[in-house]
């Protein structure tokens, strides 16, 4: 049976202790929201807090909370219930992000702060701590009795050896939906509360892939008056269950009364060690979504998909898929009908959310 | 779920079943007696209920008072030799009541009697990363687990040997000091019959060559064992094994125990599928330190520790050479094998013949070749998973049939039907052919599929592919070699009308202990739920050798069905006095013995039991099944042969998207020789559950290795040990599918039934991949087939090249000289024109060459 | 290792337990409750074996500590049938060969009974969806989708033979 590492446990009531106790306890603590993502962890001694700060009882965070402009969502609030809420169906992208998540019984407690702050995954890093022994490990490394990995400067990444940085990927599928949305986030920690773009959140990097302090709590998800837009969320895995996304694809267009876009993002999950906005989308502002605008987007978009050999399927074809879902979302958004697309395609539009 | 039984049109020596029950041949009743009850109804299995309330007991929900646990040090080298370990820290850890090394448990075992070349801990040399070297017994797993990184292990590493062709091309530094050659574990050779000829005499020879990656059982259940000393000293051991005799042999051997001293017993498995078909390292560590410390050890392992025991599907390489005339008719066919073994023997030389002894008993193949080569890699040990192998040379032969009537312009499904084996009929290779119902189960998938109508008509994307299998209802020989029964069934009847059954055999989800209590309570006329069956307990039950090579229906089954006659003649005496009935005029049925002629006159189950028991004294009888004798005579004849072959036929749609290669399975449809079915829910439920596991082999699972970079790491890991990236289908993966039940009862099985466990996983990989090019207009000659390698086929056709995606060329092997064996028909009698004297066997411990004796450690 | 020392409601029952603060509800459950009906396949989420229902939604006993489940209502397969007699869906998987092995049994049936504690009469595609998160290597699934849609057909009759209706049939749960 694999097991947790020892740790003390606090389960406080209010976000402000919880921002209290980060502050004194420095990174040896780490925030337990659904634990579906921090357990295992835990249990192959990637990560090893000397204590977790569970979230449970702070039901601040389990809010959702609307006004005219928007919407404000509780960090804490499950993906089940994300995808399930009828108030956020205006936001395409998201429910269908968060309905794909792993499988029912993780969304049932996993949490959309935890999914957005979801640890980059590579085949080398997730595995048994005897496994990453047989490897000599990565510079990717959890420290004995510390929450958040460091990098290990005696170590090179499997990936790619000779690069001086770590290459695990960014797997969380809401990220890429949020952003595409233009979500911004609030962080709260004792000293300050930081509203940062979603897109701010994350940087280019396997270890440190968040610009968040182990002090502060991701909060609450903001997201701004969906009318006029059209979004929707690709996700590549080998099994409509269980899997991390491969590749993902985010997209959200506002479109004129005229038919054309007025404005577009393009994010891409699971091909870099953080979402990936395509500034091709930009491309897409002035014009009608025909065939020829879609296909230049997707030439274009499709560079920035740069995967490496660390997630299930071969690089390559990833790349080439990446492709087929900037055409595929695009034409979706269009409002194709699914049954003159591809295999793929209706796969992807036909997904079977409950 | 679309479900389909129905008897095809019997054939003179395939009637009902009847008769004595003589060596190797099945019965199911005689005379009056020989309506069936029980049998073909539908019934919930006599053991669902523990299971839907959970409370079916695995090994892992067992727990003894002061149980101790055990974790093992695996190594994480690939190719080692053990310099020194030093477990004094480990020792002193808290919670740490013993640490095990190689010197404390010395003997060597393996399943096969030709590979002994297991330790319970390695003792010299490390083979593969998570190779056991040290085991540590505590308070808690906690405390187990925290010590193993206290133990110091000083390696000297050695060369590391990733693939069959560095086997072949580094006989030195060898992984095991025997084996045929260098690397090589095992290099087998067969002419039945002069096969260039037939070859020369074809109108078109057509040649092939397939890949098939090795994948694993991934049972949901992980292996667990717990021992203990039994109050009066003896040792028993609880476990999660589909072998208990097996287990309990190596037990014996490498704690130097007398058999009658152990005790094991099989608890029910979470799945087996073959992979708890060894004796594991850790059963016999668990039982040593039970021995040791006087108190009981449990282990469970992780599923990543469960990666590493594996003996899962070889990856083969393969080349077929088939002669054909215009019409199909096949005048000879070559089939060269490469196996990967992995680091130790376990099933592999029965493995190797496997991968080429039933290519001939679905299609009339007049002259056979067949060179076989298992090579020793630095990976977890292959051996036997469902069908074993048996799927991947199947896999290939039926793919290159589908190539050869495509480019003959021939139906796929009528070059098949053709040509089929006769029943009662020898193979070139000699293999025994009884009933042969494979027709009828093309003819029902091609009905159902409209196969005729919709092949290659339902446009660019979509298509339907054919392929058809066979497979064994339990090995013809044991796995070390007696002249003993394979499966006894003992009875036990009292006064209060009870009976309990016993037997070996072990209940792996297949449902082998409602076979028991089916067969009994068809015999003596009373309902299954009944019985009373002891099952899995080498203490309580006569040997049953085991649930493998699909062996426990038929064997068992016939087993029980002759200890269940013997029971009933017992009762039928006394009870015919009584009644003044002729004996032969008895019917035992609805729990009653009655008149056939008069059934108001009889006596109730429990009166006939009562007056039996008056009688005889106290009742019990026996049962005992052998197969009959096999007509290959040659060495290595001996794999294959069995009492009687099932056969399967299926259909598969898919949907490949052209773009991406994506690929979905739409349906399949299904049809198996069953011969008879004998719970129809569950027959069916082996039907779809090895479509399930043949669907999750054709399109996603793996188990591959990840070397780095040989400059900076000798590693060589597995890729991924985890449920999450060893991919298997889950709910939203899998398509409908109808299954026909074809039922043409064999005299040989129990009330004519053959296997359905693992036959039908067969036909289904090749069928998709034949689908696929009916689809796309590309072959994939490999397994799995991805979106990745649909796309790279496509590309190649696209860029003008050949439309597919495989393997390109089958290595030299340095084959040995061919058995010449010439086929019946050629004027053979099974033997070998050319069979040479045996090589010499391994040294075994003690023997000049062979590992030293150690003094063992007595209690 | 410290205690910590826990009030939980089980099947029903309240029940007091000491349990190392580091352990999953699994862990609690199994070794410390004696509950060994709750089966594990990896302990890390990824396989469904160790699914119990947490205040009604199926969850996974492996990834959620013993800590947080204060307060809650745990159900797990020892509580399914009512005393002797075996819930409909139990009783469907036991008739229909939807439990083979056994062991993602207690899995497949809670998760089950959530679903249709939710939606009476479930689609297909709803079945499969509910259960894709609890992997099977035994049955293909395929009965386990037949016994589901049969015991919601169970509990329908059921239902209506409690609340007596005139063309409804009164029938037990369990069959034979």
């Amino acid at each position: 049976m694999m097991r947790c590492s020892p740790f003390s446990y606090r389960a406080p009531a209010s976000v402000e202790e919880v921002a209290q106790i980060l502050a004194a306890e420095g990174p040896r603590a780490m925030v337990l929201g659904g634990g579906t993502d921090l357990v295992p962890n835990m249990k192959r001694r990637q990560q090893t807090p000397a204590l977790l700060v569970s979230l449970r009882r702070v039901a601040a965070l389990r809010q959702l909370q609307g006004d005219g402009a928007g919407v404000r969502i509780g960090a804490g609030m499950t993906l089940a219930e994300i995808a399930a809420h009828p108030r956020l169906r205006a936001f395409g992208a998201l429910g269908r992000a968060a309905a794909q998540v792993a499988t029912t019984h993780i969304r049932n407690v996993g949490t959309l702060g935890g999914n957005l702050c979801l640890d980059t995954r590579c085949n080398y890093y997730n595995q048994n701590y005897e496994w990453r022994k047989a490897i000599d490990f990565c510079m990717k490394r959890g420290v004995e009795g510390g929450g958040w990995p460091e990098k290990n400067e005696a170590q090179v990444c499997w990936v790619a050896p000779g690069s001086p940085r770590c290459w695990a990927v960014s797997s969380t599928d809401c990220a890429p939906a949020l952003i595409a949305l233009g979500a911004q986030v609030t962080l709260v920690s004792a000293r300050e509360t930081r509203e940062i773009d979603l897109a701010a959140l994350y940087r280019d990097d396997g270890i440190q892939y968040l610009d968040k302090r182990p002090d502060e709590l991701l909060t609450e998800v903001r997201l701004g008056d969906p009318t006029g837009w059209r979004s929707t969320y690709w996700k590549l895995r080998r099994r409509e269950s269980f899997d991390f996304p491969v590749l993902s694809l985010a997209a959200a267009v506002r479109l004129g009364e005229d038919g054309t876009v007025r404005e577009a993002r393009l994010v891409f999950g699971a091909v870099a060690s953080h979402p990936v906005m395509a500034e091709a989308a930009a491309d897409l502002v002035g014009h009608r979504l025909d065939d020829a605008a879609i296909e230049r987007c997707a030439d274009a978009a499709v560079r920035l998909a740069k995967p490496l050999d660390n997630t299930d399927f071969s690089l390559g074809w990833r790349k080439r898929v990446a492709r087929s879902f900037v055409n595929g979302a695009l034409r979706e958004l269009r409002g194709d009908d699914p049954a003159q697309l591809g295999l793929m395609a209706r796969r992807q539009m036909a997904l079977r959310v409950v | 779920m679309l479900i389909h039984r129905g008897a095809i049109m019997a054939d003179e020596s395939s009637r009902s079943p009847g008769g004595a029950n003589g060596n190797g041949t099945g019965s199911g009743g005689d005379g009056a007696a020989s309506k069936l009850h029980i049998v073909g109804k539908s019934r919930r299995r006599v053991d669902a209920r523990a299971k839907v309330l959970g409370q079916t007991r695995f090994a892992d929900d067992l727990t003894l008072p002061r149980m101790l646990h055990c974790k093992l040090l695996r190594s994480r080298l690939p190719h080692a030799r053990i310099l020194r370990i030093d477990t004094e820290k480990a020792k002193k850890a808290p919670g740490v009541r013993l640490v095990l090394t190689g010197a404390d448990t010395p003997i060597a075992y393996g399943i096969l009697p030709v590979s002994q070349d297991e330790h319970p801990l390695c003792t010299d040399k490390v083979r593969f990363v998570g190779d056991p070297v040290a085991a540590v017994i505590a308070d808690t797993e906690d405390q187990a687990f925290a010590a193993l990184d206290l133990i110091e292990v000083d390696y000297e590493p050695l060369p590391t040997i990733a693939s069959p062709e560095e086997a072949l091309a580094t006989p030195e530094p060898r992984i095991h000091e025997y084996g045929d050659q260098g690397n090589l574990h095992k290099v087998v050779a067969f002419d039945f019959g002069d096969v260039d000829q037939a070859l020369a005499s074809a109108d078109q020879v057509f040649e092939d060559v397939f890949y098939y990656e090795g994948n694993t059982h991934l049972a949901i259940e992980q292996h667990a064992s717990l021992a203990a000393l039994d109050p009066d000293g003896k040792l028993t051991v609880w476990s999660s094994t589909q072998t208990p005799h097996y287990l309990h042999r190596a037990l014996a051997k490498a704690l130097e125990l007398p058999a009658a001293h152990v005790r094991v017993v099989a608890l029910p498995n979470g799945g087996g599928f073959g992979g708890k078909s060894d004796p594991f390292n850790h059963e016999i560590v668990v039982a040593k330190a039970a021995l040791v410390l006087g108190r009981p050890v449990k282990i469970c392992l992780t599923r990543e520790e469960v990666f590493y025991c594996h003996r899962g599907r070889h990856p083969v390489l393969m080349r077929f050479r088939t002669g054909v005339k215009k019409d199909g008719t096949i005048t000879g066919m070559e089939l060269n094998t490469l196996l990967d073994g992995g680091a130790y023997g376990s099933y592999g030389v029965a493995s190797t013949f496997y991968t080429g002894a039933l290519q001939t008993v679905t299609y009339q193949i007049p002259r056979y070749r067949f060179r076989g080569c298992r090579a020793f890699t630095n990976k977890p040990p292959c051996g036997p998973k469902r069908g074993h192998g048996t799927p991947q040379p199947r896999f290939g032969q039926e793919v290159h049939l589908d190539k050869i009537a495509c480019a003959l312009g021939l139906d796929p499904a009528e070059l098949r039907l053709q040509q089929l084996v006769s029943p009662r009929s020898l193979t070139a290779n000699f293999m025994r052919i009884e009933t042969v119902a494979l027709g009828e189960c093309i003819r029902r998938v091609v009905a159902g599929s409209g196969w005729k109508e919709r092949r290659s008509k339902l446009g660019l994307g979509r298509g339907l592919g054919l392929a058809c299998s066979s497979y064994l209802s339990g090995a013809g020989l044991p796995i070390y070699w007696n002249d003993l029964p394979q499966s006894g069934v003992q009875l036990q009847l009292d006064r209060s009308g009870r009976v309990t059954a016993f037997c070996g055999a072990t209940e792996i989800g297949q449902g082998s202990d409602d076979v028991l209590a089916l067969c009994v309570a068809e015999i003596l006329g009373i309902d299954p739920f009944d019985l009373r069956v002891v099952t899995g307990d080498t203490d309580l039950g006569p040997v049953d050798l085991g649930s493998y090579s699909s062996r426990v229906t038929l064997m068992m089954g016939n087993a029980a069905i002759e200890a269940a006659t013997r029971a009933r003649d017992l009762i039928a005496g006394p009870v015919a006095d009584k009644l003044g009935v002729p004996r032969d005029r008895l019917v035992f049925a609805e729990r009653r013995v009655f008149d056939a002629s008069d059934p108001g006159r009889g006596m109730s189950w429990q009166d006939a039991v009562i007056l039996a028991e008056a009688q005889h004294g106290t009742l019990g009888t026996t049962g005992s099944y052998k197969p009959p004798m096999s007509a290959a005579k040659y060495k290595g004849g001996g794999v294959g042969p069995t009492p009687t072959y099932s056969y399967s036929a299926a259909v598969v749609e898919v949907e490949v998207d052209p773009e991406t290669g994506w690929i979905e399975v739409a349906k399949v449809w299904i049809g198996h020789d069953i011969g008879r079915s004998l719970n129809p829910p569950l027959a069916e439920g082996q039907v779809v559950g090895s479509v399930y596991m043949a669907l999750g082999e054709a399109l996603m699972e793996e188990q591959v290795f990840r070397r780095l970079p040989p400059k900076l790491s000798p590693a060589l890991v597995h890729k991924f040990p985890s449920m999450l990236e060893y991919k298997s289908p889950s709910t939203m993966e899998m398509p409908p599918v109808e299954v026909y039940l074809v039922e043409d009862p064999d005299a040989r099985g129990p009330f004519g039934a053959k296997e359905v466990g693992q036959g039908p996983l067969l036909p289904v990989m090749p069928a998709l991949a034949n689908a696929v090019y009916d689809a796309i207009g590309v072959r994939v000659d490999e397994i799995p087939v991805t979106p990745e390698k649909i796309l790279r086929a496509l590309d190649a056709k696209e860029r003008g090249k050949p439309a597919r995606h495989g393997p390109a060329r089958f290595p030299e092997v340095p084959w040995p000289e061919a058995l010449q064996v010439p086929p019946p028909w050629e004027g053979g009698d099974g033997h070998a024109t050319n069979d040479r004297p045996k090589k010499p066997r391994m040294p075994r411990p003690g023997e000049p060459g062979g590992p030293p004796i150690r003094p063992e450690v007595r209690r | 290792m410290n205690h910590v020392h826990l009030s939980l409601r089980v099947n029903g029952d309240e029940v007091e337990v000491a349990f190392a603060p580091h352990k999953t509800l699994l862990e609690v459950l199994r070794e410390d409750l004696a509950l060994t009906g709750t089966k594990h396949g990896c302990e890390l989420g990824e396989c469904g074996a160790c699914a119990v229902l947490v205040d009604g939604r199926p969850v996974l006993s492996c990834l959620m500590l013993g800590l947080e489940a204060e307060g809650c209502d745990v159900r797990t397969i020892e509580g399914l049938a009512d005393g002797p007699r075996l819930h409909p869906l139990q009783a469907a998987f036991a008739d229909l060969g939807a439990a083979q092995c056994g062991y993602c049994t207690p899995a497949m049936l809670l998760t089950a009974k959530a679903l249709l504690d939710h939606k009476a009469r479930p689609s297909r595609d709803e079945i499969k969806s509910a259960l894709s998160g609890v992997l099977c290597r035994c049955t293909g699934y395929l009965q386990i989708f037949d016994a589901v849609e049969r015991a919601a057909a169970d509990l329908e009759k059921q239902q209506a033979a409690t609340n007596p209706h005139p063309h409804a049939h009164p029938q037990g749960g369990d069959h034979g």
